[in-house]
């Protein structure tokens, strides 16, 4: 461990949220570097996003990642983890870990969160019995669902129960659903989420939630957990009021409880009902121990939301610093984090203020309930409910305590705003409560730190960063100050257009254009302006997915890149790759064969590429025909590895053959990949499918991917690999192969229309109206009725599929092209060198060719 | 762009391009007519790569069959011999040519870096192509080496 005798060294016990913004904000800050920050945590993994728990079925361990990992790597921070720490010496300003390691500290921060509690109901220790609140538990959790179903015959559901009916119990009663087992929520009080909703936003919540097919009873006491006669796990609950419900697993999510045991053993102040007493600069009474989060009781009680703990941790790194920060108290706003169900409130959402005014509208047969809580003068806002739309939150929370403009605060409450006036932040208006980020701090980034979009803020200022409920405010309040700032936003693709790719696609469409002459004609800036090498790929790509005939033929070939060009991947020597179509990764020995003869006939590298295909690499321009001749006579053609264009659907190999698939994935990925071969994209496009659950194919890492269920396919969308990867997320669940045919048609058909240049899915689906739940609305609902003429567009361009590299063939002006030299048309590029390297070919360095240690040039082939 | 910024009629044929270096020899390329209008290809003479670009004709006097430009078919960003098969666009009215290994756009009259796109060039390369002249006699393209 550094430390070295300037630096003190902070000791952080507890490895969550809390723990990493503290972590944060300190290094943030420590630009001289004042402190070693070792963090102990007793969870064998780095802080995850507590918050986003439910979002690990769906998305696995990186989508509840937090924060920029490269923190942890960062020389003045040491993380332990799965390192419990078991005591606390003030005396000697040391902890003890649970390996007995001891280890001092200068300042300690006590960061130990809560534990979920488990109230004294007999039997609640029965197998079967869970708490939600860690990775573990959540995992623990699935697997006894999974192998509940496993002993069951078929089609017999899992019964779940959960007890508590607050945040925490709706969404495990969502994990619950998402495992595909019944749930039904028990809740003691008279209404679900009682805590941050009054009685009438309470019973519209039970409608959604019911409408989720989970079950609800509440003003009910579980009085016993009896367990199964046969297995002796948990099998039946039995209520106060005589009722009983059998069931296979139970939640319990009755509340937490502060972990204070290590406070409590060192001596300091607990609060009444736990806690480590601090005072509003969040130290207990040892001025070197300090606790935030969960566990610290501030102003009289522990808070249980993560964006209090947060600022305690900006409170705490500000006083390390020598700052004066105070705990300003909590915002206690939350918000469902449900799928599909809309919940947030924040403020006096119980209009407990006295004389407080309510302005209630509902909308019962929706399941829509809506209510602010105002002054008595009406004109202050002092907190608000939403359920069934969550619309308006994002924009009132901040108004909480300011006066809101108008004279009819119902019209904020009415569906799409009502008419309602523009609200006009306060700049010190807390926007996004997670990191603490204020309107005057996001106008800021704007005006003074030149972001000039919502990515930029995000990484300025990190709102949205955390739980992303606030990103729709975000964007208004950046979109507002560039425009206020004159910055135009453009979305111009060059000095020769104006228009952004999706603009410029609906002009040429809508126009009928088919030539890029006429394209800058029409839409050009300027007059004899002849494009540049942005603009023209671009029409290249619009004018193909409009299907105008081979991608080479006339004035079209002039706007190709290389790639598209020479119909092969350029590589680093001016040399090309060739990758033939192998649909869905499926290749006979024949086909096998011929790919090694024509690579070993033309002397060329061969590797398997991630796609499930190979690659032939060092092809010289006036060999590709020659190459394509010999492949194309044995049944290949074109893979497009060269085009913004479908590469490759990879997949597993299926019912066919594996033991476990459950559909046969090769045939529809053969099936997928032969539909949509060929089609010019904004970017690349890639896909998989997956025969079953274990998902093979990693077919969630694709833009489109599929994955096989007993019931038929479901598909997720916005996947890729590369620097920034993202997993799909679920578009669809469910489908028949020709529901599935139709709702992927339409999906790629509309990302065709309206990506920006060089946009992939994943963002695209961010920035496109409505987010996934948007996209999700155009393709299965048809919300902006273009569905039939997406269908038109995907079977025009299935109907119009010709191999580009046959038709090169058969083509004597194309094949002209295919020249090294117009003077000495099959002449090889003299500059060529190569080196053998595990018994193939590869480039030449440039050292090797100052050394001389070249063994060929050009002309290596080994061909008779 | 009109040819008259770049050209000068002579009593054999029109010339373009310039980095005013002496010619030593006039090599003779191609037929006008052997390349794609706004496409280049590449011309080997010994061991000296050329890349020729033909730009559209001025559609006010079509007879001149557009302008043609040589420059050096070394891509210095890459060290591959590939300038020939870069887009030709403009920038600011500027005919260009971008490189297709890594983007850089050059001027096809000076051969200057116009966009180095972050990047170096390879070893001690000059960041800028040298341009050759090109005269057009009876339709037959000549370029002038050095």
């Amino acid at each position: 461990m550094v430390n070295s005798g300037i630096s003190q060294h902070l000791v952080v016990i507890g490895g969550g949220m809390v723990a990493q913004r503290l972590v944060e904000a300190l290094r943030a800050r420590d630009d001289a570097g004042r402190y070693h920050v070792t963090v102990f945590a007793e969870e064998p993994r780095a802080p995850y996003d507590r918050v986003g728990l439910t979002r690990w079925f769906e998305e696995g361990p990186e989508g509840i990642a937090l924060g920029d990992q490269a923190l942890w790597a960062d020389p003045h921070v040491t993380l332990h983890t799965d390192r419990k720490i078991d005591s606390i010496d003030r005396e000697a300003k040391t902890v003890t870990d649970r390996l007995g390691h001891v280890h001092a500290y200068d300042e300690l921060v006590l960061a130990t969160g809560s534990s979920a509690a488990m109230p004294p109901i007999p039997g609640n220790d029965l197998p079967g019995v869970f708490v939600y609140r860690t990775i573990d538990d959540v995992a623990a959790l699935r697997g006894w669902v999974e192998e509940k179903r496993r002993s069951y015959p078929e089609g017999k559901p899992v019964r779940g129960a959960v007890i508590g009916g607050g945040l925490l119990g709706l969404e495990a009663a969502g994990a619950l659903t998402a495992l595909d087992a019944q749930a039904t929520v028990i809740e003691f009080g008279t209404h679900l989420m009682g805590v941050q909703v009054d009685l009438g936003g309470g019973q519209a919540l039970k409608r959604l939630i019911n409408g989720k097919g989970i079950g609800v009873r509440a003003e009910t006491a579980t009085s016993q957990l009896k367990p199964h006669r046969r297995t002796g796990h948990v099998g039946r609950l039995d209520f106060a009021d005589g009722g009983r419900l059998d069931v296979d697993v139970v939640v319990v999510a009755t509340g937490v409880r502060p972990r204070d045991e290590l406070a409590r053993a060192a001596g300091l102040p607990v609060g009444e009902r736990g806690g480590a007493v601090v005072d509003l600069s969040c130290r207990t009474e040892d001025p070197h121990v300090w606790a935030v989060g969960e566990v610290a009781c501030i102003e009289g009680r522990c808070i249980g939301l993560v964006a209090p703990g947060n600022t305690m941790a900006e409170v705490v790194v500000d006083r390390l610093l020598g700052g004066l920060a105070e705990f300003p108290g909590a915002d206690t706003a939350t918000k469902l984090k449900l799928s599909g169900v809309d919940v947030a409130s924040f403020g006096d959402a119980h209009a407990r203020t006295e004389d407080a005014v309510e302005v209630v509208w509902a909308d019962p047969v929706a399941g829509v309930y809506k209510k602010l809580v105002l002054s008595d003068d009406a004109r202050t806002l002092l907190g608000g409910v939403f359920v069934g739309d969550a619309g308006p939150y994002a924009s009132l929370r901040p108004m909480l305590g300011a006066e809101l403009p108008g004279d009819d605060p119902s019209a904020f409450l009415l569906p799409e705003g009502g008419g309602a006036p523009n609200l006009e932040l306060p700049d010190e208006a807390n926007v996004c409560s997670c990191n603490n980020v204020s309107a005057g701090a996001i106008r800021g980034a704007v005006t003074q730190h030149q972001c000039t979009d919502v990515p930029g803020v995000k990484a300025c200022t990190r709102a949205g960063t955390t739980c992303g409920a606030c990103l729709p405010l975000v964007k208004k309040l950046v979109d507002t100050e560039l425009e206020r700032a004159g910055i135009e936003v453009s979305t111009a693709l060059c000095e020769h257009f104006d228009l952004s790719r999706a603009q410029l696609f609906d002009a040429v469409r809508v126009a009928d254009l088919h030539s890029f002459s006429d394209i800058v004609a029409r839409f050009g800036t300027g007059t004899g302006s002849r494009g540049c090498d942005i603009c023209k790929p671009v029409a290249a790509s619009i004018l193909a997915s409009l299907g105008n005939g081979h991608i080479l033929s006339g004035e079209q070939s002039t706007l190709q890149d290389t790639n598209d060009h020479m119909l092969a991947n350029l590589q680093k020597d001016g040399t090309y790759s060739v990758v033939p179509r192998m649909p869905g990764g499926e290749v006979t020995p024949e086909g096998l064969i011929t790919v090694g003869q024509v690579a070993k006939d033309f002397g060329l590298y061969t590797k398997i590429t991630g796609g499930q295909r190979i690659d032939m690499f060092g092809a010289r321009v006036e060999q590709l025909p020659d190459i394509w001749r010999r492949l194309v006579d044995a049944g290949f053609e074109s893979g497009h590895a060269y085009g913004k264009s479908l590469r490759t659907v990879k997949s597993c190999v299926g019912s066919t053959w594996c033991r476990y698939g459950v559909q046969d994935s090769v045939g529809m990925a053969v099936e997928l990949e032969l539909r949509y071969r060929g089609l010019r994209s904004p970017h690349k496009l890639k896909m998989g499918v997956s025969g079953c659950a274990r998902e093979c194919a990693e077919a969630r890492g694709k833009d489109v991917g599929v994955i096989a269920t007993d019931k038929g396919w479901n598909v997720y969308v916005g996947g890729n690999g590369g620097q920034t990867p993202r997993h799909a997320k679920l578009l669809a669940e469910d489908l028949t192969s020709e529901e599935l045919l139709r709702t992927i048609d339409r999906f790629l058909m509309y990302y065709v229309r309206t990506a920006d240049r060089l946009q992939r899915t994943a963002p695209w689906i961010e920035e496109v109206d409505g987010g996934l739940d948007g996209v999700r609305e155009v393709v299965m609902e048809d919300s902006l009725g273009i569905c039939a003429d997406l269908d038109a567009a995907m079977a025009r361009h299935v109907e119009n599929y010709e191999d580009e590299w046959k038709a090169v063939l058969e083509d004597p002006e194309k094949l002209r092209r295919f020249s090294s030299f117009v003077n000495a048309p099959k002449g090889a590029d003299p500059s060529l060198a190569y080196v053998e390297e595990r018994g193939q070919r590869r480039p030449a360095t440039s050292e090797e060719r100052a050394t001389g240690v070249v063994i060929a040039g050009p002309r290596l082939e080994v061909r008779a | 762009m009109t040819a008259n910024d770049v050209s000068e009629v002579q009593a054999t044929g029109v010339t373009w391009g310039s980095d005013g270096s002496a010619v030593a020899r006039w090599e003779r390329a191609c037929f006008l007519t052997d390349l794609f209008p706004e496409r280049g290809a590449a011309a080997l003479f010994g061991n000296v790569q050329v890349a020729l670009f033909r730009l559209p004709e001025d559609p006010l006097d079509p007879a001149d069959g557009g302008p043609v430009y040589a420059v050096q078919n070394l891509d210095p960003f890459s060290g591959a011999y590939v300038m020939s098969r870069g887009i030709v666009g403009t920038r600011a009215g500027v005919p260009t040519v971008a490189a297709p290994v890594y983007k850089q756009v050059f001027s096809l009259v000076t051969g200057e870096c116009l966009v180095a796109a972050d990047k170096a060039p390879q070893g001690d390369l000059p960041p800028d192509l040298r341009t050759y002249e090109v005269e057009i006699r009876d339709g037959v393209i000549h370029v002038g080496l050095p």
